[in-house]
């Protein structure tokens, strides 16, 4: 096992596999970069530094720059996917799906169904996300929830290394869409990566601890956070069990149910305003499938109702915070 | 442009298909036997004929909501069609689609597009897979002048200009988006291919009511395209024979207008009038190939009405290839 941190794993990941298959194209803004320039293609690269080498390596027609235009990016991958390619479409960040949801959503998602079950539509879209880096209401937020809701498109978040090789190979191998979110704030986290190919499964929760006490489901960095607050609940003899959702789109409902059969209260903590949220989803399908277990209200444990703040301060207010997470654990323990 | 007798019959058969087809929808529709949204190709057969017999099915069309005539020109199984359209099990999309969202990848008919403007960074994406298979296929969006007002047909021209891969954008100007004139609607004093030319794009420009013009210009075209020259774009200035979908009162047109268009526009009678002056096809071939036709969508219909309901087991089928 190598030791690598998520951004090194995405980036050798997406290099091995298009070694493997010639059909994986890249597609994006600057994932060259430099085209255009004195300094030349690949004179700096994308800002996050997941598609270094590729364009030298694969060539022009394989690993292609794009002008600023989230709709044609989307739109030419999911035409290539339709054409036999296995496309990996970058958004610089999520946020940009404001642009160009129609393609995700009245296009890609609904290709096949619509065609009546005769067309694959194997594109991955890969969306950073997230607050903590104070970049303010349009470059922060964690749209998961409305891509998870949308029938046809598969949804994954990777937050260990391992994850992020396994999910992204599962990605690539499969003949779905996937819109796979890289959390812009967990791209330095190390872990030990599997050597060679490794798969992880969509579908399958991983279980990040075993306490017996309380269920604590989260995705994303919201998953290193509840596991900060279960280290202090655990200091009072609190148990956790933790669950790290890894796709939301399938979920790994059963995992979520056979913890709160046994635990009978739930926390979800979701990166998320709160309304029609990934949290509310949770709450609903644990209150319709496991009513007679639960023994306190699911707890939400999400950002206001409100666009995600610029300030270092405010932005901190917002994020659901280890603490508030403990709280919240707490009141459903406390719930009589 | 030499055209083979064979090739002349194939090519009214098709355009003939498309009129026939269209306008038993027509009829049908006032029957209430098809429910939805139905926009109607007739009028602009020469278009979607002149150039889709030019293309193998390795070439690859993103068609748009008026898309029958895309999908006959390509290669859709007619009935297959019919049943679709009727909501039916044995329908080219399981029924799952309707008129607006026909696909036949085997054709190299990408989908049909329920949202303007929707279908052009497809054709893109699938001229940047052809370009790496490297066998001069293309990838063609139909759009009209409704559509080359949105951001999306802009956003592929442009990315087809930078990445110079074998995408073809046709503008069908039938002059009406939705209930709205080009005259209003695209703002420019020149064209809508002048706009294809602001990207870069090499433009052609042809009168979409007659086959020959299409088929001359757009063979010019396609070569420049498969050659390995980048991008092309082509405006055709053609005529839409209904409303934008059955039921529109069209209160929008000029008096007469409807007439005048069938008379002095009519592709159909155009090229009929071309190949019998020309001595190359007589009358009867094509009164032959007439009552072809009609026999076929006789058959289409009544096959459709038989064609049993999808199975409501079915109707979450097919989301994914696999889920869990």
């Amino acid at each position: 096992m190598a030791v690598m941190n998520i951004r090194e794993a995405i980036a050798s990941t997406l290099y091995s596999e298009m070694e493997r298959d010639e059909n994986i194209i890249v597609l994006g803004e600057d994932v060259v970069g430099g085209n255009g320039t004195a300094g030349g293609p690949e004179a700096i690269g994308g800002i996050w530094g997941t598609t270094p080498g590729l364009w030298a390596k694969f060539g022009p027609d394989r690993v292609i720059d794009t002008p600023i235009s989230e709709s044609a990016i989307i739109g030419a991958a999911a035409g290539a996917a339709l054409c036999g390619k296995r496309p990996v479409a970058e958004l610089m960040f999520a946020d940009f799906v404001g642009v160009s949801l129609d393609q995700l959503w009245n296009q890609m998602a609904k290709f096949r169904y619509m065609f009546g079950g005769k067309t694959k539509c194997p594109a991955v879209v890969r969306l950073i996300y997230g607050a903590g880096m104070q970049t303010a209401a349009q470059h922060s937020q964690s749209v998961y929830a409305m891509l998870t809701a949308i029938p046809g498109l598969k949804v994954v978040l990777p937050t260990t290394p391992a994850d992020a090789k396994g999910l992204l190979t599962e990605a690539l191998r499969g003949d779905d869409p996937v819109m796979f979110f890289e959390h812009k704030t967990l791209y330095g986290v190390k872990g030990e990566v599997p050597d060679g190919e490794y798969r992880q499964p969509f579908g399958q929760a991983r279980v990040v601890r075993e306490g017996g006490d309380v269920t604590v489901v989260a995705c994303g960095r919201m998953v290193s956070f509840s596991e900060k607050a279960a280290d202090k609940l655990a200091a009072d003899g609190v148990g956790v069990d933790l669950l790290d959702l890894r796709t939301t789109s399938p979920m790994d409902e059963d995992a979520i149910i056979e913890s709160v059969e046994q635990t009978g209260r739930l926390v979800i903590v979701d990166e998320s305003p709160p309304r029609c949220s990934l949290a509310a989803d949770i709450a609903a399908m644990v209150t319709e499938r496991a009513f007679t277990s639960i023994k306190a209200p699911p707890a939400m444990v999400t950002g206001p109702h409100s666009p995600i703040p610029f300030s270092r301060t405010l932005e901190r207010a917002w994020v659901p915070s280890p603490q508030k997470i403990e709280d919240a654990v707490r009141r459903v323990l406390g719930f009589r | 442009m030499q055209l083979n007798r064979d090739e002349l019959l194939q090519a009214y058969r098709q355009m003939a298909t498309i009129r026939t087809f269209e306008e038993r929808l027509h009829d049908e529709i006032k029957t209430g036997e098809i429910a939805g949204f139905t926009h109607l190709y007739a009028g602009q057969e020469a278009v979607a004929v002149g150039i889709c017999e030019q293309l193998t099915h390795a070439d690859k069309i993103v068609s748009t909501h008026r898309g029958h005539g895309h999908c006959i020109a390509k290669g859709c199984d007619v009935k297959g069609m019919m049943k679709e359209i009727y909501g039916r099990a044995g329908g080219l999309c399981k029924g799952r689609g309707g008129s607006m969202h026909i696909a036949d990848l085997d054709v190299g008919m990408l989908g049909a597009n329920g949202i303007v403007g929707g279908g052009a960074p497809q054709a893109v994406g699938a001229a940047i897979a052809l370009r790496l298979e490297g066998k001069g296929s293309v990838g063609i969006a139909f759009s009209g002048d409704g559509a080359c007002n949105q951001g999306t047909t802009f956003e592929a021209m442009n990315l087809a200009s930078v990445t110079k891969v074998p995408a073809i954008f046709v503008f069908e100007n039938n002059h009406y988006s939705e209930h709205t004139g080009d005259a209003y609607a695209v703002g420019t004093d020149k064209d809508i291919a002048s706009r294809a030319e602001a990207f870069g794009i090499k433009s052609w420009r042809a009168n979409g009511c007659d086959f020959f013009d299409v088929f001359s210009v757009f063979g010019e075209l396609l070569e420049y395209v498969r050659a390995g020259n980048g991008p092309a774009a082509i405006e055709l200035d053609t005529e839409r024979f209904y409303g934008h979908f059955e039921g529109d009162p069209q209160r929008y047109r000029g008096k007469g207008e409807l007439d005048r268009i069938r008379d002095e526009r009519d592709c159909l009678k155009a090229f009929r009038a071309r190949v019998t002056e020309g001595a190359l096809l007589a009358d009867a071939d094509l009164d032959a190939i007439d009552a072809e036709v009609a026999q076929l969508i006789e058959e289409a219909v009544a096959e459709a009405r038989a064609d049993a309901m999808p199975d409501n087991d079915t109707v979450a089928d097919d989301v994914y290839v696999n889920y869990y």
